[in-house]
């Protein structure tokens, strides 16, 4: 592998900026003659505008304007969409109601933009937001979905009656499923909710919109994971300005996790305003805009029958889902319920029928879209505290009830879609459970009853599908973009080289992972690669990182490019040393003819290339190349995450004693970075089951979170250190056999730890977060 | 306005700030020192984190007025000669940040708390002590093992230096 090859733990080249303060952040950047933005919100959760009169605030010092929606109606700025279409059972597209940047006539959540003032500083422009009248006449609201589903119930947009956007299903037939959960010997139920969370980056949203009225040109920095979608969106939809007269630049973005992926109306605001104003025109979230604005994660209401025959095998599951989508569509908020969860609600286990429906809801709610894991995670909790139930009804362990339903032999075709390619469910399962020592687990369990404690022990097999994914397929499923990634490779004239990426890093490590790639193919030093990503002047397209994609597609656009930069690096060496392409080799920073001692540097390699003074015939000179990568399959990283909790019985305080990851990621750049990502989307599973959780006033819609003092963060002295391992089955579907790693965290680990604490108390019913209180009480209603 | 002069990294700096400036305005926008951050509006995240007289403060929860006088260091001035501290080498040895959001408050705290505890920190004392520190990404893993690590060097080498 080399020291700074494919598989080292090499230290990150990206990490002395950041810890020597030099990052640069979107609201770091400065540029000459720079205002600032506040935004009018809604305090209502639904209501009609009437009126909205600025005089007051026009008049505040430092204010240069007042913006509001009608204008943006008038200038032609387009609705905000869902780009992927979703059709129903009945065959009928989903039902999207309009979405304006700025409302102009109807609030629908608390939090809603109705107007921008455009000021001299922060502080100014906030003052003077204060003072933009608006008049409002409020209306009923709905927060929670399946309520907002019943009849009676207030209706967010004429578009969607009775709030439904889609009503949809997947899989076997449901006659087929329920007869077979009719012929079983065993079936457990269950209603399982997964709990509204907000992403939370540490780095706010922000936006920087700079107008170039000699060139009619904008340039906007934004936190975006996929500034070139951004750029496609804003241009193809948003009517903001055609794509050759738009620059995206997405800097050092402080964490995403989703929420970075959607476009969001501030961003398309500040270009606007940036016009109308003729400033440049910056707007940085708060904390709380943050809470109300950034697309929230899950909302799940689902039931769920796991059908067995008298061998414990599953022979049937039936899901039904209810999933909140807030007041308006995100722009992929239709694929994650769907696409996203539904295909994998097969898990790790052989299931003969699986019949999934899914239905969408308008409330009047903050929009919810892609989070870490994004449908995945619903899917998992959904299948592995049924599967865990199913255990205990049914008196069997655990284990063996998983082991017994495995898949193992592969391809395997789910019911849902899904082709799995490869895996080894066993391995990573064997592989926890010695970790953790299981065996050992109820002597444990006696020495704590000794001291007053309740401790549980669960477990969770995981599977997702991540290298998201290949055009066609999705394509054919209703998404409106092609999911390939590109790249590109190009060797200077000395022999440093850029890689040019269409991925985006936003803490992931690309700017040393993707140089590792490099420096394994040609035995360079790493300090001679950089990477190049996030800014649509220097690199021409790409589809950007959500998913865990940047290694299984990003990476493989970059294998694909370097293929031709060492296919035409080996003919300009053969030229130069008069030997046989066949016998170049390229390592250790220089081309060699195998078996002999000649050898050029590569530097001279690549100088060739540029003096062009002695190429072989016919070749155009230079040393870079391009190449789209788009994947032939989803790949399905999986493994088994265990935790072991201890409960005071005084408080519900659950602790956790030891949590174990045993994950296959298939192969593996840098182990050490992976490391970090399971570590980080573990943690944030934690939250999603002890701590996380979005609340509204059911009556008044307002958000009752709305700050760290109200909603829980994952803190350092709520968590254990973790224990990581990986048993890797290299994924045979792309170049480097990689599957993914940055979700992982996140989808297997809130399942373990509720059938953990649920384990421990004796009460299975318990919903997340699991906190004391819920524990409490759980505890005193078991007894 | 109110004139405030303090010294910054060594620098004597001061400025025109209204009485509302927090510290952290005044160090990111006046002074362009961008290391230091603000993630949160209610003093919770840690993010903007900055010494004022050799002590970790809150940037966001202090005035500038309040900084008059006083000597405060920021992420910026942490390393010295190009050679990073070695709370700073730590967390690039031990992966302890992804994103780098909250990176130059958890350095400054974590820089505060080895003054504080010396050898004398063990995980359940660093995690306590950053409960007013935020990170998303890490899962603090790796920031409890470079913090630990941190400490041992340090306090090794104090003790040689002794
Ligand atoms: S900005 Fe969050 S604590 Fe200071
Ligand atoms: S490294 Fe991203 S928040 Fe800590």
């Amino acid at each position: 592998m080399g020291v700074e090859g494919i598989g080292a733990r090499v230290a990150r080249k990206e990490d002395k900026r950041f810890l020597t303060g030099k990052g640069r952040y979107t609201d770091d950047m400065v540029v000459p003659g720079m205002k600032y933005a506040a935004f009018v919100r809604s305090p209502h959760a639904h209501a009609k505008i009437k009126r909205i009169d600025a005089s007051a605030a026009e008049k505040m010092p430092g204010v240069i304007a007042v913006l509001n929606g009608q204008q943006m109606l008038d200038d032609g700025i387009g609705n905000l969409i869902c780009g992927w279409m979703i059709h129903s059972k009945d065959g009928s597209p989903m039902k999207m109601g309009a979405w304006r940047p700025l409302a102009h006539e109807t609030v629908r959540y608390v939090g809603d933009a109705v107007a921008v003032v455009v000021a001299d500083s922060v502080g100014e422009a906030r003052d003077a937001a204060e003072q933009v009248v608006v008049d409002y006449e409020e209306l009923p609201a709905v927060t929670d979905a399946a309520t907002a589903l019943t009849a009676g119930q207030p209706q967010l947009h004429p578009e969607a009656a009775g709030n439904l956007i889609y009503d949809w299903a997947i899989g076997t037939s449901e006659a087929e499923t329920d007869a077979a959960i009719a012929a079983a010997a065993h079936v457990t139920e269950m209603t399982i909710l997964n709990n509204r969370l907000a992403p939370n980056p540490m780095e706010p949203r922000a936006a920087l919109g700079v107008y170039d009225s000699a060139e009619d040109h904008y340039t906007c920095y934004t936190t975006s994971q996929n500034p070139h979608v951004a750029r496609l969106v804003m241009s193809a939809f948003y009517n903001v300005a055609p794509e050759n007269k738009l620059r995206v630049i997405a800097p050092d973005v402080g964490g995403g996790f989703g929420s970075k992926i959607f476009i969001y109306p501030e961003e398309i605001v500040c270009l606007w305003a940036s016009k109308r104003a003729g400033v440049p025109v910056k707007w940085t979230s708060d904390r709380t805009e943050a809470f109300l604005t950034d697309a929230h994660g899950r909302d799940h209401r689902s039931t769920v029958k796991m059908a067995f025959d008298k061998d414990n095998r599953i022979t049937a599951l039936k899901v039904d889902t209810i999933a909140n989508f807030g007041a308006y569509m995100s722009l992929f908020s239709s694929s994650v319920p769907t696409y996203l969860y539904a295909t994998l609600l097969s898990g790790q286990y052989a299931i003969p029928a699986i019949h999934a429906n899914v239905r969408a809801v308008y409330t009047n709610t903050t929009p919810v879209d892609a989070y870490r894991g994004a449908g995945r995670p619903e899917a998992t909790y959904l299948l592995e505290r049924t599967i865990e139930t199913a255990a205990r009804e049914l008196g069997v362990s655990p284990a063996e009830l998983r082991r017994k339903n495995f898949i193992r032999s592969f391809p395997y075709q789910t019911p849902v879609i899904m082709n799995y390619d490869a895996g080894n469910y066993e391995a990573s399962l064997e592989a926890s459970m010695k970790q953790a020592d299981w065996a050992g687990f109820p002597a444990r369990k006696a020495e704590a009853e000794k001291r007053g404690k309740k401790r549980g022990i669960g477990m969770s097999c995981y599977i997702e599908a991540c290298g998201i994914a290949p055009s066609a397929a999705v394509g054919s499923l209703g998404a409106g973009v092609g999911l390939w990634e590109s790249a590109e490779v190009r060797v200077n004239a000395v022999g440093t080289i850029e890689v040019l990426t269409g991925s985006h890093s936003h803490g992931q490590g690309h700017e040393t992972t993707f140089a590792q790639l490099v420096a394994d193919r040609f035995g360079v030093p790493i300090d001679s690669v950089s990477v190049v990503h996030g800014d649509t002047d220097k690199v021409q397209m790409g589809m950007g990182t959500y998913g865990s994609r940047s290694g299984a597609v990003g990476m493989s656009a970059i294998v694909k490019a370097l293929d031709k930069v060492e296919a035409k690096a080996k003919k300009i060496a053969a030229h130069l040393m008069e030997a046989d392409e066949s016998d170049i080799v390229i390592e250790n920073g220089e081309a060699k003819v195998a078996g002999t001692d000649k050898t050029v540097p590569w530097f001279q390699v690549a100088l060739s290339a540029y003096t062009a003074h002695n190429l072989p015939g016919g070749m155009e000179p230079g040393l870079k190349e391009g190449a789209f990568y788009d994947p032939t399959n989803f790949t399905f990283p999986a493994g088994c995450y265990i935790c072991e909790v201890e409960i005071d019985q005084e408080t519900g305080k659950t602790d956790i004693i030891q949590f174990v990851a045993a994950d296959d990621f298939g192969n593996i750049i840098n182990p050490m970075i992976v490391e970090g990502q399971v570590h980080g989307g573990i943690a944030q599973g934690i939250g999603q089951a002890l701590l996380e959780g979005v609340h509204y006033d059911a009556q008044s819609g307002q958000l009752l979170t709305a700050s760290y003092m109200d909603y829980a963060m994952p803190r350092a002295d709520d968590l254990p250190s973790f224990q990581v391992s990986h048993q890797n089955t290299p994924c045979p579907g792309n170049p480097l056999g990689i599957k993914g790693c940055g979700e992982a965290g996140a989808i297997g680990s809130p399942p373990a730890l509720i059938n953990a604490i649920t384990d421990a108390i004796g009460n299975n019913d318990l919903s997340m977060p699991a906190t004391p209180q819920k524990v409490w009480a759980a505890i005193h209603a078991a007894h | 306005m109110t004139k405030v002069t303090m010294t910054v990294n060594g620098r004597q700096v001061s400025g025109d700030v209204e009485d509302r400036t927090l510290l952290v305005q005044f160090i990111r926008e006046k002074l362009g020192l961008t290391g230091t951050h603000v993630g949160c509006d209610t003093s919770q995240c840690g993010t903007c984190v900055v010494h004022m007289d050799g002590r970790s403060i809150k940037s966001c929860s202090t005035l500038a007025v309040q900084a008059a006088g006083s000597e405060i260091l920021t992420i910026e001035g942490l390393a010295r000669d190009g050679e990073l501290h070695p709370v700073q080498a730590a967390f690039k040895a031990h992966h302890g940040l992804q994103c780098g959001f909250c990176t130059p408050g958890m350095v400054m705290t974590a820089v505060d708390m080895i003054n504080r505890y010396g050898g004398a920190l063990d995980e359940k004392t660093v995690r306590e002590n950053l409960e007013g520190n935020i990170c998303r990404c890490t899962g603090y893993h790796n920031i409890v093992k470079a913090i630990l690590a941190a400490a041992a060097e340090m306090s090794a080498g104090r003790q040689a230096a002794e």
